[in-house]
This record gives structure tokens, sequence and C-alpha cells, in this order.
């Protein structure tokens, strides 16, 4: 009754070819654009913010970054853990080289360094497909994993070898570090993840986006429309990997606030990811924010939500059951509704625009 | 745009303007395919002239499909020389020899299920598209001119391909006779100087196979395109074609005018089987 487009013509092809043609779109988003910027920060306290959204927000950009490669272009990639490391590192390593640049910026950056190492394990794809990709993919992982602790100049010889977060300011607030408040950190986040939001929809919206899908849907027909498999596979590896690259950054700077690489890149990160990509729905922006937000937040339900409505349950059931619970959906999601999340949500649209009437 | 200017044109069109046929566009000489020891097509010579159109038929496995598969590039013949527009053809990619302006469609519907048919036709149109990722990225001013300039030209083709209330619809959703249709649009976009059509008339009713030679004749008739197609159904293929050329078992046996075909002792035994 209420979300119908009845009334709303699009009189030019820009009108149509908008991303969210529907009026009711548009407020929708503008409303969840104003919580999360305005509503979150002010009503939300440290412990929501660090523990549930950030962890959200970087997510879902790594798992936009696998979506584009995966659910876009039909490649499968399981280094995407290994990409978010390379990014990470080069923000560590350009943010200690030149401590007077923006960290913002450093973090943007850091993404051309994953994106280039991307595009050189994404190589193999013209010539391998499926589960061989996704193999050399891995090879991937295992390598950079390596280099993460054998390359003692990556981590600035520290004897820890870990990634140590130092101050950074953006108008004279610390963004970044020990003294960096949760709100301060989670509006630098956001910025972040809804402008690449904005670029990663406008790609795939446009002639990349569809050359993207014409590979995954049918390769021979796209070479047969002039597209040449190559450059197009690579650039969805550099644009994958930017993405997870940022992602990897993030996680660093704006959530963990340093660490050991070794246990936060690994081969679990990149199948987490690709969980969230499958649960989310293949293919689609909406439904990486949904799985995302799905996977990253039940830990801590599990954690902290039971054991506030009074069901007790330690902290390793918590985790077990976590993974239990995440392992099922995987599987009820591959039979039920491959297209996960995000096709559940449109279905719920197209009934919504009939509502009350069921034709 | 050429083509926007020619589906207008279209729309004014005299059906009586007589049909230009122009000189040798396609040339194939003493080209032989083999896989391993199968050897798919044995030493065929033929050409297709410019505004044409030109029809490859024979009983199946007669190496018609794989004729189409030379022509654009996805096999490379083992012998045998390839003039396209004049120029000796070495081995070729499909992308260059779409460049070049061969377009096709496929036996077997090759449409990209998960997109709709509008950014199928769209697709169609990446070639003429020259805005790099910069530009994508932001999707305003010259990016966005762009895909406006081309979405007018994918409209029209829906509109002359009468698809315009399934422009939004995933192409998986739609029946098989609309798949068929919205492949030749995608086709089409790509604005060919020659256009391959492997069986386009394939598991259609006598309707939609009317619908289909209306629109593959008012293509070749407005904007010239020469079209070389494959079909098995004979009336259709007698009443468009102004060539034929007929194979059995990879050898051409017959090739000339319908009538001079449907004459041809030859192609009546390879269709119906001689007594020994």
């Amino acid at each position: 009754m209420f979300y119908r487009e009845n009334g709303q013509f699009n009189t030019t092809y820009a009108e149509d070819m908008a991303v969210f043609p529907i009026r009711q779109d548009r407020i929708g988003l503008a409303l969840i654009l104003g919580v999360a910027a305005i509503g979150v920060p002010l009503f939300g306290n440290s412990f929501f913010i660090s523990s549930v959204m950030i962890p959200f927000l970087v997510y879902s950009l790594a798992t936009i970054g696998l979506n584009i490669l995966t659910g876009y272009t039909g490649l499968i990639s399981l280094g995407t853990g290994a990409f978010m490391g390379v990014g990470a590192f080069a923000c560590f390593k350009l943010t200690t080289a030149f401590p007077n640049v923006n960290i913002i910026f450093w973090i943007l950056a850091s993404g051309f360094f994953s994106a280039a190492i991307g595009m050189l394990f994404g190589l193999p794809s013209l010539r391998v497909k499926g589960f061989y990709l996704a193999v050399t993919t891995l090879a991937a992982q295992f390598f950079l994993q390596w280099c993460f602790i054998r390359i003692p100049w990556l981590y600035n010889d520290s004897a820890s070898g870990a990634i140590e977060v130092a101050r950074r300011t953006l108008f004279g607030f610390p963004i970044t570090g020990a003294q960096a408040s949760a709100q301060t950190r989670y509006l630098v986040l956001l910025g972040i993840v809804v402008f690449m939001t904005w670029i990663a929809s406008n790609i795939v919206h446009g002639r990349i986006g569809r050359s993207w899908m014409a590979v995954r849907d049918m390769d021979i027909a796209a070479e047969l429309m002039g597209i040449r498999l190559l450059p197009t596979k690579l650039t969805a590896f550099a644009v994958s990997s930017f993405y997870a690259g940022v992602a990897g950054a993030c996680m660093m700077f704006l959530w963990y606030g340093g660490g050991e690489a070794n246990d936060v890149f690994n081969i679990n990160q990149s199948f987490n990811i690709l969980f969230m990509v499958i649960l989310g729905g293949l293919g689609s922006l909406v439904g990486s924010f949904m799985g995302a937000a799905f996977i990253s937040s039940l830990p801590t339900i599990f954690k902290f939500g039971l054991p506030a409505i009074g069901i007790n349950i330690g902290g390793a059931t918590a985790e077990h059951l976590t993974f239990m619970v995440v392992g099922a959906l995987i599987v009820i999601f591959l039979i039920a509704e491959p297209h996960g999340l995000a096709r559940l949500w449109q279905i719920t649209k197209e009934k919504l625009r009939l509502w009350p009437f069921p034709h | 745009m050429n083509v926007v200017a020619d589906i207008i044109a279209l729309d004014n069109a005299q059906p009586t303007a007589p049909r230009r046929i122009g000189e040798v566009m396609l040339k194939l000489d003493n080209v032989s395919l083999s896989f391993g020891g199968v050897k798919a097509i044995r030493d065929v010579s033929f050409d297709v002239r410019r505004g044409e159109i030109r029809a490859i038929i024979g009983p199946n496995g007669a190496g018609k499909t794989s004729m189409l598969n030379v022509i654009n590039g996805f096999y490379h013949p083992q012998q045998g020389v390839i003039t396209f527009k004049g120029e000796q053809r070495s081995a070729m990619r499909p992308y260059v020899a779409a460049s070049q302006g061969i377009a096709r469609t496929f036996q077997n519907v090759a449409l990209f299920k998960g997109m709709s048919t509008l950014d199928n036709i769209m697709t169609g149109r990446t070639m003429k598209m020259k805005r790099g990722l910069f530009w994508q990225a932001l999707r305003h001013g010259p990016a966005m001119a762009e895909e406006i300039e081309h979405r007018a030209v994918a409209e029209r083709i829906i509109d002359f391909l009468e698809i315009a209330h399934i422009r939004k619809t995933p192409v998986g959703r739609l029946p098989y006779g609309l798949q068929k249709r919205v492949e030749l649009g995608r086709a089409l976009a790509t604005e060919p100087e020659l256009l391959l059509l492997d069986e386009p008339m394939a598991g259609m009713n006598l309707e939609e196979k009317q619908d289909m030679s209306r629109f593959i004749l008012t293509v070749n008739d407005t904007f010239g395109t020469t079209i070389a197609l494959i079909e098995h159904d004979m009336g259709v293929v007698m009443d468009l074609s102004d060539r034929i050329v007929v194979l059995d078992y990879g050898q051409k046996i017959a090739d000339g005018t319908p009538a001079e075909v449907k004459a041809d002792q030859k192609v009546i035994d390879a269709y119906l089987g001689v007594a020994h």
C-alpha cells in the first residue's frame, strides 16, 4: 500500500537508469544513512559501536570486494584474507614512512597495493576456472601469509611481529591509536564505506559491471560482443582486491588498533568473507551488507545478547554455537535460496508492492 | 549515430526499394578443419556477398555450426584462406572478429541469464563505449552521457524487435521465442556488417517463425546487413535466402540460388538418402 511506484513517471533515460528509481527506496536509504550517521554515534554506547557497528562496516567493505569478484564476475577466490593483509601492511608502511599525510588518504591508497597484488594472482584466471581458480587463489593466501611473517621489513622489524597503530589525527581529533574514541573511528569508517559503496554501485551499473556479468553468465558470448576476457577479469580482480585492501587497512587501523597480522588475515578470514557473500547473495551490494551484518553480529549476539536475556552460556560455548549456526545456515541457504538474503529482500519488496492484494 | 539514423529511416522505409547485393565480403578458400581424427570441414570454398542473405544448410553433423565458428574465430582451420572485406585473416580471437563487424547468435540461446533484456542489449554496445574505470566509477558527466546515448540506441532496437514490455525482465525468465529475439537484439546492438544466425527459428511455432523472418528481412533490407544463416526449416530457407550453400559430411555438395539447390540431385540424395 505504501511501497508502490504509482504516479512516479521516469521521463528521461537518466531518471530510469538511476540506482534507486523508486521514491520510497530513496527515502528509505536517506533514513538509514541518517540513523547511521547521526543516531548511532549519538545514542549508541561505545561497546555497541566498537563490537557491532565497526565490525559490520569493515566486513561489509570486504564482502563487497569479494562479491565483485565472485558474485558479479563469477570467479571464486579464497585469498580475500591475504589481500586484506596486503592493504593493512601497505597502510602501516605508508603511514610510518609519511606520518604527516592524513591516515584516511593512506587507508584508501593502500587499496592500490592490494589491487596490484590481486591482479598478479588473477592472471591464471584466463586459463583456469571454478575450483582450480579457487586453488590458485589459495596459493596466494598461503604465499602472502608467509610473507607477513617472514619479511620483517613489513612490520618494521619489531620483535612482536605485530602492526602497531600510532596516533593519527583529523582536524586535531585522534582517529586512530589508543586515544581515538569508538565514535570518531566509527564515523570515519562510515564515511569510507558509504563513499566506496557508491563507487561500487556506479561501476556495477555501468559498462564495466555489465562486462563482468556477461563474463560470468556466458563467457563465449561475451567475447563475441567484443569483450576481452583477460582485461575484464583482471579489472574485477583489481577492483575486488582494492576493496579487500581498504577493508584490511580499516580493520587494523580503525577496529583492532594493531595486532599480529597472521592471526587476522588468515584462511579462516577468507572463508568467513566468502560465507558472508554466499549468505548475503551473490551479485548484490545490498546482500553484501546483509551477509556481513548477519555473520559479523552473530558472535556478539551469542556472547552478550543471550546472557542479557537470561540465558547463560559460557564464552567457549557461544563461539562453538556461532560456528554451528553459520555452518547450518550456509547449507540451508545453498539448498533453499542460493541467491541469499538479497533475494529474500527482493521477494519481500515484490510482495510489498502488491500488498494487501495477492496478485 | 549511424544505427539511430538507420532505424529512423526504417520507420519511413519503402518496402519496394530494390535490394543491392554488392561485392564479395567474405570468402573462404579450401577451408579444412579437423578435431583429431574427425574431419568437420573438408576443403570447402564459398563466398558471401555484401547485402545478401546466404543460407548454409545440410543434414545434422554436416559441419554448419563449425563453419560459423570458423568465420567468427572460435575455431582456427588447419588449412585454407579466409578473406574478410578484402583482407586475409590469420588466426584471430572472437573479439577481434567482433571488432571487425561480425556478430552472431547461437543455436542454443547464449544470453546472459542473470541480466535484464535491456542490459543484454546494452552489453552489445560495449565495444562502442569508451569511458574508462575512472568515469565509470563516478557515473556522472561523460560516463553518464555515453550511457544515455547508447541507451537510446538500445531502446530503438527494443522498439524494432517489439520487446519493450520485457525490457526490465531478467532474460532467464523469458520464454524461448522471446529469448531468441533478445539474442538477435544483442547481436544487432553491435552494429554488425555480417550477421551470423545459427538456427534462428529452431523450436519456434509458425507465428514466431513469421515474426523472426520479418525481422531478418527488415534488418537485411533497411540496414543492408549481410546475413549468413543456418536453418532447418526449408520453407523459410527457400523464401529468405538469395543463395544457399549445402554441406554434407563436411563437404560442399551444392551452391546456388534456392531454385538451383532444390533441383540438385546430390542435395536430394543427401536429405532423402540413396538406394544402394
